[in-house]
């Protein structure tokens, strides 16, 4: 009891069961205390959940033998069909600590929507998001799926199902489509039919995979990315089976490289292979690596250029200047010493190209006080990367409410 | 200075904790033995809601003279809590990280009289 002779209120211990509104209690008091409903955000990446939607997407298989092989998985209810195994994930969640990180298991009462709908719309309501992309757990792994084509089958399966199903349920919800790039003909037939589908952002490459980008065979997909002003995003994900990697022993490890590692593999390939000479107006954006390894390779790619040019004779700048013309998430932002942070921000061009991402609900996920609270940056580059750059990057309608401030960052 | 009533002793368990609102205050107060702890439930990460996360051993690297590791082991006199938003872990004891002693958490002084547990605030 207190003074007034009440017992006092208790809180629940947070499981992997609790109502996601409960564990982001605290997000909602930090957007209250900085008036976030008055700042426009967008987050660009999230993974709420397709685990228990997986059954439900194999139904959007259009091969009519694959869709009918789904239902011989686990016991006939279809879950993790046709999943190529990783670890990753399992071991988001630091052996039981973090209880969200290895997905959503709250109850959702409203079966008239998808769960996914139900889940973003408390996550953006505890934080006070605008807007929130959407991208499924188990696509991140299957551009090193062994059979080459199920990457088509999925990746056709998931976009029909969040274009058709998902997305025309709430204005707020949207998607970065995959592109199944182990064949390029499928890549282009997805732009060719999505481009410019309501609720579709652009468009996604999963950067786990091996696959030089610079090939000559994705010219003609880049090109229409570029002709339909469409985004082109590069998400990191984990990869222990790699040479290098399989020395890690311990997930902290392989997490803090490999997600790293292969965007890093992409850019390289992107920059030095002059892509963004041959197509200056592609908007290309690298989704999950953090940002301090952007220090690091605009210092190394241009100290290397320097002496090294004729083997990038497509480049007329150094590296870092078309590094500095490309977008990054924010999320996982290192920030434990803020004057590296601050530099590298400063390297590429911060205010503008940044954009904020939650990676909600894994367990490195980032609120957008993370930004709001930097306190080397000011009001309008914080307002920027919360919210307008990824308006200017995905061409997204900015609210009413906004508008006055849009205009103000343009 | 104002005491708030926690909860009578026995409804505490033995590594165990109750978090309780004040206003827009929020105190887990942790039972270890026959000490209690309290530490205010806003973790110094990102402010969590650290007092409302799992309470686990501290594992430490199983070394031998040698210097050869045997894989990990449970320290059981250092008992942490853990974020359940991010993962970090403090001793609540101490109310320190293990690996930064600059992470700490904000602590209030308990007192238990006649089989209450209660917490003084500002
Ligand atoms: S807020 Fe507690 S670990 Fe991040």
């Amino acid at each position: 009891m207190d003074e007034s002779g009440q017992k006092k209120k208790s809180l629940d211990i947070i499981n992997a069961r609790t109502d996601s509104r409960d564990i982001l209690s605290h997000a909602r008091q930090q957007a209250n205390a900085r008036d976030f409903d008055d700042v426009f955000i967008v987050d660009i990446d999230s993974h709420i959940d397709d685990i228990s939607a997986w059954p439900e997407i194999m139904d959007f298989i259009e091969d009519p033998v694959i869709r009918d092989a789904a239902g011989s998985f686990s016991g006939g209810t279809k879950r993790g069909a046709f999943h190529n195994g990783t670890p990753g994930l399992q071991w988001q969640n630091v052996w039981g600590r973090i209880p969200h990180g290895q997905g959503l298991k709250e109850d959702v009462d409203d079966k008239t929507i998808p769960r996914e709908v139900t889940l973003s719309r408390r996550a953006m309501d505890q934080m006070g998001l605008d807007y929130q992309v959407v991208f499924p757990n188990a696509l991140l792994y299957i551009g090193m799926h062994p059979v080459k084509e199920m990457e088509i089958h999925l990746a056709k399966a998931y976009n029909r199902w969040l274009v058709e199903h998902v997305l025309p349920v709430d204005q707020r919800v949207k998607g970065l489509l995959y592109l199944p790039i182990n064949s390029p003909e499928a890549a282009e037939e997805t732009v060719r039919k999505y481009a410019g589908a309501p609720g579709v952002a652009g468009f996604t490459i999963t950067s786990s995979r091996h696959a030089p980008i610079h090939s000559n065979q994705y010219m003609k997909l880049y090109a229409m990315l570029e002709e339909a002003d469409q985004a082109l995003a590069f998400h990191a994900a984990p990869n222990w089976e790699d040479e290098y990697p399989s020395q890690l022993n311990r997930f902290i490890s392989v997490h803090a490289l490999t997600f790293v590692l292969c965007n890093l593999v992409h850019l390289t390939n992107w920059v030095i292979n002059g892509l963004p000479e041959r197509f200056p107006k592609l908007r290309t954006l690298w989704i999950e690596s953090g940002l301090a390894w952007l220090a690091f390779i605009t210092q190394r790619l241009d100290n290397e250029y320097l002496m090294r040019s004729s083997e990038a004779p497509l480049l007329k700048r150094l590296p870092s200047e078309y590094i500095s013309e490309m977008f990054f998430t924010t999320q996982p932002m290192e920030r434990t010493n803020m004057n590296l942070l601050e530099a590298t921000m400063d390297a590429v061009n911060a205010p503008t190209q940044l954009v904020y991402a939650s990676d909600w609900p894994h367990w490195d996920f980032d609120l957008p006080s993370s930004v709001w609270d930097l306190p080397f940056l000011d009001e309008s580059a914080k307002r920027n990367i919360l919210g307008y750059n990824a308006a200017n990057l995905f061409n997204l309608e900015v609210p009413e409410k906004y508008q006055k401030r849009a205009h103000a960052a343009e | 200075m104002r005491e708030i009533f926690v909860a009578n002793t026995d409804e505490i368990e033995d590594r165990e904790r109750v978090v309780i609102v004040d206003g827009s205050l929020e105190i887990g107060v942790f039972r270890l033995g026959d000490d209690f702890f309290a530490w205010e439930n806003n973790c110094p990460h990102s402010g969590g809601p650290i007092c409302q996360g799992r309470i686990m051993n501290r594992v430490i690297e199983n070394l031998d003279e040698n210097k050869k590791s045997h894989g990990f082991l449970y320290v059981d006199e250092d008992v942490h809590i853990i974020c359940p938003w991010h993962g970090f872990e403090f001793n609540i004891r101490t109310g320190v990280h293990p690996g930064d002693s600059q992470a700490k958490l904000n602590g209030f002084d308990v007192l238990v009289r006649n089989g209450g547990v209660y917490v003084e605030i500002e």
